[in-house]
């Protein structure tokens, strides 16, 4: 099973089993972006408040999915509570880097993997440490399921650019 | 071979024709569960391909010369292939297309434009497949008509309770025959009839009819009938609209190009009678001679074997997942063998059906995870996703059997 065992990794499990930030926010003042995967289903809605300093100060997971999906969005919430917006960003174009499967093989370096992804807008950064994240690593071996682990990431960048429009108004 | 017998084929005869199922994985031989997607295709098939290609092709109605004769001819014979095998009057009453979603947007796009506005209704079931959803909500957006749905039983059936009330002022029943997520087989014939009692048209989606159960259009009492090649051992690329005579002939064209006119001026153009009406352009020909030979594996066979062969492999496969799961393992849609096909939605307590099919893939077994391109049946069952599992002619109570045990460990790897 060793294949199986790098995908479904220990922490990976116990974030599917217990998933943190579950649940939703008052909207306003947070706001509330839904995300799909319309080739499995997996639906995710992602809440975010980000505060007047651009630190998200709360976020909360619903929805349903596969193990992958779903421990992705809780590790990503566990990630990105009281991080700045551009560290989120600098956070969600490492994590995309890490997903990609054609990440260092092609000249030019664009991700395929991707195309309506949000984040793409976002300037490429430095890469940062992933901490936890780290266990989905193994995902990248199942191109099926990298879409699993994008979702809440994808869902995210969204989110954080219907924020923004929101405080413009 | 007559109904009576309870005589099926050789079925390890049967996979050696099929080089795909040769595969292996990690030393383990692959056990294809995804025929509801789409089917392997047998040897037979692929040789008459080749050898169509390699000494028989041209485009076709056409050429004078010798070559495209012989082109012209077999995808004729195919289209009388097609014809006989499914009881079509006619073969005028067979038209090729890219496959059965197309043969619905066909309908939509023609009759449906021409006929279907403000007012009028279309009724459609929960059962749908997004082939026959889409094409009716796309024109609705633009014609303005109801759409209107025949709910569904706690197993998964056409709930007709209501039926006559649907029907009533509707210009078009459009169900399908037998569900791609539940197995459930629709009473198509009486759908039908009660359709027409109130001047409603027919059209069934026999996707995952054609491939697995005699079909006989005339008795089905349908006005359109859509299905695949790909489902029914034959190449993708090709599919099959068959409509009533009368009905093709009123309707108007669908795509325009080549192939479909009698004559075309600066003026404008004189269509094609059917069905070279409905095929503009260069159509899938070799893939017709595909099907034709597809067709010809099946009829060999027997659809009334393939049937049997299939009811009792549901059977045993319902038995033997029950035992080895309890009550671990939902299986979604009707509980009787006989009023299903061989697909089993599979649910684990527990376990995503990504992360079954993850770990079935393991064990070189193939099904589909996802929501099988019928959203609407989904949320009534109030899920996102089952695992699919789908039989055809090669499968084997040692596929079966592979199965029990690969989602027993799924389960164990889960909940441990």
């Amino acid at each position: 099973m060793s294949d199986l065992e790098d995908l479904y990794r220990e922490i990976i499990l116990d974030h599917y089993r217990s998933p943190r930030n579950r649940g939703a926010l008052e909207t306003p003042p947070a706001t509330r972006t839904e995300g799909f995967n319309p080739l499995c289903g997996d639906e995710i809605v992602v809440y975010v408040d980000i505060d007047d300093d651009g630190v998200i100060s709360e976020i909360a997971i619903e929805g349903q999915g596969c193990s992958i999906s779903q421990s992705s969005a809780s590790m990503m919430s566990a990630a990105v509570k009281g991080k700045t917006v551009a560290e989120v960003g600098a956070l969600n174009a490492t994590f995309k880097t890490m997903m990609s499967i054609h990440a260092g093989d092609i000249g030019g370096g664009t991700d395929d993997v991707d195309d309506n992804d949000p984040s793409s807008d976002l300037q490429p950064s430095t890469p940062v440490r992933l901490g936890d994240l780290e266990a989905l690593r193994g995902v990248v071996k199942f191109p099926a399921r990298i879409k699993c682990a994008t979702l809440s990431w994808n869902t995210l960048a969204q989110a954080i650019v219907e924020a923004n429009e929101q405080s413009d108004e | 071979m007559t109904n009576e017998t309870n005589e099926t084929f050789d079925v390890a005869k049967v996979k050696a024709d099929f080089p795909t199922l040769d595969r292996c994985q990690d030393g383990k031989k692959l056990v294809f569960l995804d025929s509801a997607a789409s089917s392997q295709r047998p040897r037979q098939v692929l040789d008459a391909m080749t050898s169509f290609y390699e000494t028989s092709y041209a485009n076709v109605h056409r050429g004078v010369y010798q070559l495209a004769e012989a082109s012209t001819a077999a995808f004729e014979h195919a289209r009388q292939t097609v014809a006989r095998f499914i009881g079509a009057p006619s073969p005028n009453e067979v038209v090729f297309t890219k496959n059965a979603t197309e043969s619905i947007n066909l309908v939509a796009g023609s009759w449906g434009r021409a006929n279907l506005g403000p007012g009028d209704a279309v009724v459609l079931s929960l059962l749908e497949h997004h082939a026959n959803i889409v094409p009716w909500q796309m024109l609705a957006a633009e014609k303005g008509f109801e759409i209107r749905w025949i709910p569904l039983d706690d197993e998964g059936r056409l709930d007709l309770t209501d039926l006559d009330r649907l029907l009533d002022g509707a210009k078009l029943l459009a169900v399908t025959a037998m569900s791609n997520v539940l197995g459930t087989i629709t009473p198509v014939h009486e759908l039908a009839a009660a359709a027409h009692q109130h001047g409603a048209l027919c059209l069934v989606d026999a996707c995952q009819l054609v491939p697995h159960l005699p079909t006989d259009v005339s008795a089905l009492g349908a006005d359109f009938v859509a299905f695949s090649g790909h489902k029914m051992l034959g190449p993708t690329g090709i599919g099959v609209l068959w409509g009533r005579q009368e009905l093709l002939e009123t309707m108007p064209p669908f795509l325009g190009g080549g192939g479909m006119i009698l004559n075309v001026t600066t003026d404008g153009f004189t269509p094609d009678v059917p069905p070279g009406k409905f095929e503009a352009g260069t159509p899938p020909i070799t893939e017709a001679v595909g099907l034709a030979a597809a067709i010809d594996y099946l009829t060999d066979l027997g659809m009334d074997a393939v049937r049997r062969h299939e009811v009792e492999l549901t059977s045993y496969a319902l038995r033997t997942l029950h035992d080895a799961l309890g009550t671990d393992l939902t299986i979604h849609g009707p509980s009787e063998p006989a009023g299903r096909g061989g697909v089993l939605s599979l649910a684990l307590e527990d376990v995503h059906a990504h992360d079954i099919s993850q770990i079935l893939d393991h064990h070189a077994i193939a099904v589909r995870p996802g929501h099988h391109c019928a959203k609407p049946l989904m949320r009534h069952l109030n899920v996102a996703a089952t695992a699919r599992a789908s039989f055809y002619i090669y499968n084997d109570h040692r596929d079966v059997d592979r199965l029990a045990a690969a989602l027993v460990e799924a389960r164990d790897f889960f909940q441990r």
